[in-house]
Parts: C-alpha cells; sequence; structure tokens
C-alpha cells in the first residue's frame, strides 16, 4: 500500500527551482533514504511533503488523499510528522513541554511521553530542563520525541546526524530503529551515505532539484549512487553544479 | 555574450530633475515679489510640512526609528525660540538658536533612547514628549497651558515679518534637504541605506550603525525643531497643547506612509499632498483627523512603500541620484 | 505619608491592570499595540452607554462588553497586526498608532469633548472606603481593582504555563513557522492571544471609568501608563508587572507631594530613571522586554 506519492513536484524560493519535476512513492513501512549533495533540494522537499512550503505545481499524496492544498499544521492531524532540519526546538520550553506540544494534533497510537523516554532514555534525566541547554545529541532525541508524540503514519527526518559526532548519532539511530520496526513509514535525508543505506530499503538521489537515481538499496550499489550524487554520470558538468 | 556594467550616480532623469529642482527653487525664492499675502503664508506653511515630513522620514525610513514623539522637538523648539526673544535676542535668531540648542539636546537625548529598539523607542519617545510638555508647562513665563507669544515679532512690520519668515522657512527647507541629501550622497549614507535595507548585514560589513543613527537623531531633531520655531513665528502664539500633541507625529506618519517610507522623493510628495489635503479638508474638524489616522492605517497595510515607492517599483522612477546604478556598457571583462 | 504609599499601592494595581494586556501581546508577538490606551477608553464608553442608556450596571455590562472586546481582538489580529507584521517591524507600530487615532477622534465625534464616568452606576461602592486606621482609609474599589489586577495577571500567567493553549501561545512566540509542523495553527495562536489580550484591555477599561473619568483622548495617557508600568517591571513576569504599576504609582504620588504639578513628572521620572538603570547597569536584573530590546543584534 502507498503511504505517500509525490508527484511531479515542483517547488520555488522565488524564482530558484528547488525542487523540479519530483515524482516518487513510499509504501507503508518502508524506510527511504534521500541523499544528494548539499543544494539538490532535499530539504525543499521534506518541507513541501509537510505542507511548510507551497509547491508551485504538482500533488502530494497520503494514502489516497491529496494534500497539496492542505497547511502544514492540518496535515500533522493526517499523519506527517516532520523532524526539521537543525532541530528547531522551543528552546525556552522544557523538554517536557516540547514533547507534550507534539500531542496537539491528537492523532491516537502507541507513542507517549513514557514511550518517547523508553526509546530516548538520553532525556530522562533532562526532563525538566530547558531544551535550550540540551547536548546536540539530546536536542535531537527531542525533536524526534516531539515529531513522535503526533503518532505520525509517515516520519520525515531531516540530517538528524548533522552537527553531532559519530556516536550519538549511532545513538540517535539506534533509538530510532524502535520506530522502524513498529512500521512507521520514515523518509530519511542523511549526508552520510553508508549510514542512510544501511537503514533504508530505497533509494533516492537528488542532484540539483531533480531525482536521478531512485531504486531498492539492494538492487543498486554504493558507487552507483555516488556517482549520481556527484553528477558523473552524466556526459558533461553541468555549469555551475551544486557545491 | 558577456555584458559588462559600469557604476554610475547620474542618470538623465537625475539631471533633469536637479535642473526642474534648481528652476522651482529660484521661482520660490521670487515668491514674496509675486504672490499675494495669503500664498506666501500657505507655502511657508508648505516648507515647513516638507521640513517635517523629510526629518520624519530621515529617522523612520532612513534610520528604521519610528519616533512616536518627534513633537517633543517641534514642541521644545518653538518654546526656546519663545524664551529666547524674551530674554532680548532678535526672533529671528532666536528661532534659529533655538533649533540649535534642541539640537545640542538631543545629543545626550540619543546617548539614551537610541538603545531602546522598535515599539520600546517609539513609545520611549512619546514619554519624552510627555514629559517635556509637563515641564514646558511649569515655566512661569508660558502660564501652563495659557502659554505666551512670540510678540518680539511686532518690531517688524507685517510684511518684512511675513516675508522674511517665508525665506527664511525656505532657506531652512532647502538646507536640511540638503543636508539629508548630502548626508545620503556621502559614505555614511550609504551605510543609512544598508542600514535601511539590512541592518544586520549592514553591521557585518562594518556600518558603523550607532554613529549613523545618532547622526539622524540629531538631524531630524534639529529639523522638527526648526519646523516648530517656524510654526511659532506664523502662528506668533505659543501654547505647549498646540506645539506637544500627538497630532503632530500623525501629520508626519500620514505624510511620510502615504508620500513613500525610505525614499527621499516620497517624503516631499507626501508633504504636497497633505498641505492640499489640509487645505481643502483642515477646517472638517475630527473628522479630518480620523481620515488621516484612516489613511496612515490603510496605506501601512496595503501600500507601505507608499505612493512613490508604488510608482517607484512601476517605473524604476529615482529622480534624485541618492543611489548607484549598475548600467550595461560594451565591451570590457567583467 | 503612609496613606500616600497605601494609595500609590493600590493606584498600582489599576497600572498593572492595564499594562498586563500590553506586556502580554509584546511577549508573545512582538507586538506594541499603539492603540492599546484607546481601546480601553473604547471599552468604557461601551459600557458608558450601556448604564446610560439601557440601565445596565457596569458590572453587568462587562458580560457584554468583554466577549465584544475578544472578539475585537481576534479581529484585530487577523485583520490588521498579522498582516502589518508580515510587512515589517515598523510596520505594526504606524498601523496600530493610525487606528489610535482613528478609534479617538472617533470617540470625539461620537460623544464630544465632556469627561464621563462610570462610578453613578455603581452607587456607594464608588466612594466608600474602609478605615483601616486614624490616618489610613482604602476605597474599596481601589480595592478591588487591586485584587482584580493580581487575579488577571495570576490567571495569564497560569494560562502560559500550565494550560496546553499557554504553550502553544510560548511555542508559536518563539518559532512561528515550526509550529506548524507540531500541528498548531499559529494563525488562530496569536488571534487567541490577541483576544485575551483585549479582554484585559476591555477590564481595564471598566477599572478607569469606574474609578475615574475618562474623555475621548484619554487613551494616550493610559498607554503610556500601561507602557511605562510595563517596562518598570518587566514584562514576563506576574509580580514584575504589578511591581512596575506600583512603582509608577508610588513616582507620581512622591512628585504630587513635590509639586502641585508634579503628578504625571514623577510618574515619568521613575520611568526614566529605572530604564537608565537598566540600560546602563547590568548588574541589576534585566527583565526580558529590556533584554530584548537592548540585546538583539
Amino acid at each position: 500500500m502507498t503511504a505517500l506519492r509525490v508527484a511531479n513536484l515542483d517547488v520555488r524560493h522565488g524564482l530558484l527551482r528547488a525542487v523540479r519535476d519530483v515524482s516518487f512513492t513510499v509504501a507503508s513501512g518502508e524506510v527511504l533514504a534521500l541523499v544528494g549533495a548539499n543544494g539538490a533540494g532535499k530539504t525543499t522537499l521534506l518541507r513541501a511533503i509537510a505542507g511548510a512550503h507551497l509547491p508551485a505545481s504538482g500533488s502530494v499524496f497520503l494514502g489516497d488523499v491529496d494534500v497539496s492544498r492542505v497547511p502544514a499544521h492540518q496535515r500533522v492531524g493526517k499523519g506527517i510528522a516532520l523532524v526539521p532540519e537543525g532541530r528547531r526546538l522551543f528552546a525556552q520550553m522544557t523538554v517536557e513541554e516540547n514533547l507534550l506540544i507534539g500531542r496537539v494534533s491528537g492523532r491516537s497510537g502507541d507513542w507517549n511521553v513514557d514511550k518517547v523516554l523508553e526509546a530516548f532514555p538520553n532525556l530522562v534525566k533532562r526532563f525538566r530542563a530547558k531544551a535550550g541547554t540540551l547536548s546536540g545529541g539530546e536536542q535531537q532525541a527531542t525533536a524526534i520525541g516531539r515529531a513522535l508524540m503526533s503518532n505520525p503514519d509517515i516520519l520525515l527526518l531531516d540530517e538528524v546526524s548533522l552537527g553531532l559526532s559519530p556516536l550519538v548519532v549511532d545513538r540517535v539511530y539506534e533509538s530510532l530503529r524502535g520506530s522502524m520496526t513498529v512500521g512507521t513509514t520514515i523518509v530519511l535525508v542523511e549526508q552520510d551515505l553508508s549510514r542512510a543505506l544501511a537503514v533504508a530499503s530505497r533509494v533516492v538521489c537528488m542532484l540539483e532539484g531533480s531525482v536521478v537515481l531512485e531504486g531498492q538499496v539492494a538492487d543498486t550499489s554504493r558507487e552507483k549512487i555516488t556517482e549520481a550524487y556527484f553528477g558523473l554520470h552524466r556526459s558533461h558538468q553541468p555549469p555551475g553544479a551544486a557545491a | 555574450m558577456m555584458k559588462t556594467h559600469v557604476v554610475e550616480r547620474w542618470t538623465e532623469t537625475a539631471r533633469v530633475t536637479v535642473i526642474v529642482c534648481a528652476v522651482v527653487l529660484a521661482v520660490l525664492a521670487l515668491g514674496p515679489l509675486v504672490f499675494g499675502a495669503g500664498l506666501v503664508d500657505r507655502m511657508t506653511a508648505l516648507f515647513i510640512y516638507v521640513i517635517l515630513a523629510a526629518m520624519w522620514n530621515a529617522l523612520a525610513g532612513y534610520g528604521g526609528l519610528v519616533s512616536v514623539g518627534q513633537q517633543v522637538f517641534f514642541g521644545l523648539g518653538a518654546y526656546f525660540a519663545v524664551r529666547l526673544a524674551n530674554a532680548g535676542l532678535d526672533p529671528f535668531v532666536s528661532l534659529v538658536l533655538g533649533a540649535g540648542i534642541v539640537a545640542a539636546i538631543s545629543l545626550p537625548l540619543s546617548a539614551f533612547m537610541l538603545r531602546l529598539r522598535g515599539g520600546e523607542f517609539a513609545i520611549g519617545m512619546w514619554v519624552i514628549a510627555a514629559l517635556a510638555h509637563l515641564l514646558v508647562n511649569l515655566d512661569t513665563l508660558v502660564r501652563g497651558e495659557t502659554g505666551t507669544s512670540l510678540i518680539a515679532l511686532n518690531a517688524y512690520s507685517a510684511v518684512a515679518r511675513r516675508d522674511g519668515i517665508y525665506w527664511l522657512a525656505l532657506v531652512a527647507m532647502v538646507a536640511l534637504l540638503g543636508a539629508l541629501y548630502g548626508l545620503l550622497r556621502s559614505r555614511t549614507g550609504a551605510g543609512i541605506q544598508a542600514i535601511r535595507d539590512d541592518e544586520a548585514a549592514a553591521a557585518s560589513l562594518g556600518v558603523r550603525i550607532m554613529r549613523t543613527k545618532r547622526i539622524l537623531f540629531v538631524l531630524a531633531a534639529f529639523g522638527a525643531a526648526m519646523a516648530g520655531t517656524l510654526w511659532l513665528a506664523t502662528a506668533i502664539t505659543f501654547q505647549p497643547n498646540a506645539y506637544f500633541g500627538v497630532q503632530w507625529t500623525a501629520y508626519m506618519i500620514f505624510m511620510v506612509l502615504v508620500g513613500g517610507l525610505g525614499t527621499f522623493e516620497g517624503a516631499i510628495l507626501g508633504a504636497v499632498i497633505f498641505f492640499l489635503i489640509e487645505t481643502w479638508f483642515g477646517a472638517s474638524g475630527v473628522w479630518y483627523l480620523v481620515g488621516l489616522g484612516a489613511a496612515a492605517l490603510v496605506f501601512a497595510l496595503f501600500l507601505p512603500r507608499g505612493l512613490w515607492g508604488a510608482l517607484d517599483d512601476r517605473l524604476q522612477l529615482r529622480l534624485l541620484p541618492v543611489g548607484y546604478r549598475l548600467r550595461e556598457s560594451a565591451g570590457g571583462k567583467n | 505619608m503612609m496613606n500616600a504609599i497605601v494609595q500609590g499601592v493600590l493606584l498600582g494595581g489599576y497600572y498593572a491592570l492595564i499594562a498586563s494586556g500590553l506586556s502580554f501581546m509584546f511577549s508573545v508577538m512582538r507586538i506594541i499595540n499603539l492603540a492599546h490606551g484607546s481601546l480601553a477608553v473604547f471599552a468604557a464608553y461601551l459600557l458608558f452607554i450601556l448604564a446610560d442608556s439601557y440601565g445596565i450596571s457596569p458590572f453587568l455590562g462587562l458580560l457584554i462588553v468583554l466577549p465584544l472586546m475578544a472578539l475585537l481582538g481576534w479581529a484585530l489580529q487577523r485583520f490588521v497586526l498579522e498582516r502589518a507584521a508580515r510587512a515589517g517591524l515598523l510596520v505594526p507600530i504606524l498601523a496600530t498608532f493610525g487606528l489610535a487615532i482613528v478609534v479617538d477622534n472617533l470617540l470625539f465625534e461620537q460623544f464630544g469633548a465632556d469627561t464621563r464616568s462610570l462610578a453613578p452606576y455603581i452607587g456607594d461602592l464608588s466612594f466608600n472606603s474602609w478605615q483601616i486606621t486614624d490616618d489610613i482609609s482604602v476605597g474599596q474599589f481601589a480595592v478591588l481593582t487591586f485584587v482584580a489586577a493580581v487575579a488577571v495577571l495570576t490567571l495569564l500567567q497560569v494560562i502560559l504555563s500550565f494550560t496546553p493553549l499557554g504553550r502553544a501561545i510560548r511555542a508559536t512566540s518563539e518559532d512561528a513557522d515550526t509550529v506548524g509542523l507540531v500541528g498548531i495553527d499559529a494563525r488562530k495562536v496569536n488571534a487567541i492571544a490577541t483576544a485575551i489580550a483585549l479582554v484585559t484591555v476591555g477590564l481595564a477599561g471598566a477599572a478607569l471609568g469606574l474609578r475615574a473619568t475618562f474623555d475621548p483622548y484619554a487613551g494616550e495617557p493610559q498607554l503610556l501608563f500601561a507602557f511605562e508600568a510595563a517596562v518598570i517591571g518587566g514584562a514576563g513576569s506576574v509580580w514584575g508587572t504589578l511591581a512596575g504599576g506600583i512603582a509608577l504609582a508610588l513616582g507620581q504620588a512622591l512628585g504630587a507631594e513635590i509639586a502641585p504639578q508634579g503628578f504625571l513628572i514623577g510618574g515619568h521620572v521613575v520611568f526614566l530613571v529605572v530604564l537608565f538603570a537598566r540600560l546602563f547597569a547590568p548588574g541589576s536584573t534585566f527583565p526580558a522586554m529590556l533584554r530584548r530590546a537592548v540585546g538583539r543584534r
């Protein structure tokens, strides 16, 4: 069953086409890795799926429902949750409050404060601390926990490893594994290719806003993905390649 | 094909405008010799409005500082002028010197007030205005709201008075506009416009924000004070209520919002529009003020760049060379 | 002397009441509503109409006026402030100033220059007092206003700190973009916050009308009082705003002791002294509002 379908999505920043005619589907329970260099359009794509950024054209389907024109805060109620790039926690509010805020959409499900603390035990002793005082790993855990509190069908993760040390990232992914086995559909943007491929079953690679590679992780190789990542599969260097 | 660009300041339009301005000023200078008494008075009022608009715009449009209390300088200018004249100084000298005293006061005031931002600065200036009003009322010369008059002007004949004030107003307007113009064209001016567009970015480029704002603050204070002394000269009477009232800020905000916040030409346009409206509707009492407030509200919400800003967007109209333009030229390297 | 202090403290309650809405809106939406005072006067006039033309006691009248103020607050946010905030940092100041001018002068157009009062409509309460000691008597209404102020401030604090709405308001004020991602409608939250603020404004208008007189242009001084009390006390805490109101009133009382026209001057001077101290002596406690005013960028 298709959990998420993106069809011919075109997203702009002013005049710049950040996402060009992107289409792909994600099956229920699947983990999709969205990879690509900086500026490839991954964050914009995720934000468009979450509703934080309205597309210029194209559609986003949650199951069978067209949510393309639904504002972000209503999409959460329909089952999409985004853990944004840079965490974007409410720094003046405590961890507890950040988690409670995640409950606003009122969706029912397995996730609650206790379960989040179970999945991210490093938050237990920081429960009443202001989110702005947390370490990077703790902040990431809180951000993911906040998203999980809405019991999403589809969890979008934007660069959860950004700015974190490898050991901390290990811990974050370890905790994430919990939600992965529960059957949540996940779209994961990750700079670290090996990590992304280790957890994902499918991969989509973007370059300069377009999809340049798509397929099952099992069917493709690191080499092919790296080629696509850097645009080496093209016959010439495109002018002004992404930095 | 690669295009190269040359940075230039003067455009054809700008050249034409400056010539037109010079002609207009020459005509205005001859005013009292050709205009009737009533027109001379009205033109003086127009010059005062232009000063108020340009100075408020300097502070808000270029400095990013919205002050709801500029009437403090307007009132204090008039007050000091009355006091100086009362002490025996020639009334015309008092007018200019009074404004100068206010400018001097505004300098330490700026050290304090410029540490406030946004709404706090706006109302903070309003508090300063209210306090100044109360303090001026304490002066026995002023006798509370009864007020006093610039009777020293009676030393001059009515004609000499009217024409003298007209010319002083004209000179003041040109001087203040010229000072602002010169400021905008200078290095500080580039900094000012950078602040207007993006303060954080300007700071990172090394623009000295505080110093720049201070210059604008003092200039705006001096200008408002000059307008106040000129108004005193035309009205002769000084009643604190009439000078320290917040309606002056309402006028200034109207002129600048309708004309064009942050554009040199816009402030002048706004003053002219206000002048016309005031000429036709000024006697209508409260509906006039309601109209001004409503217009300010509507423009703030829907046309925040004012009429000039809208024109500028459509036609790329820049009459006066305060900015830089990129002009394409043929040949050469980028 | 003691009596002056007691009266000052009670008056401070009124100032805290009218300051509460202003600082609430500022801490939540970073907007200073220059029409704040004028809207309080507007509420006072509404109560006046209800009492004068329909014989409805001001206290009962509040049951009509407060919901109206809430609705007005919602509309104000949706149609004016939201738009203004999007257009830039300066625009809300300009727009609310224009609104203040419109409200003041429409009130003048409708009601004329006469000063009014709501005191005649509450009978004895407006002038009854309790004798505390030989020298000190406290007006019953003044005490009522003080209690109301504490109640309102406490309620605001409770809402913000302990309710889901309060959490939503705080989150929206921190990061209006990200709240959408957690399912909060930022526009709705801000509209509710403004509605709450205007309800406090309505209460303040009632207090103004009941304890003193008002005229169409009373909005300006009320705005300045609210602002000064909020800044002295430092926005963001119940007790801060109350302390600010009391400090302002005591300053005014002191000024009145010194000179006959010193009442208002005293208040302004206290305000400027406190402001000066906060801006130039970082050692003293930095309230959130001034920290934002000075420390940003």
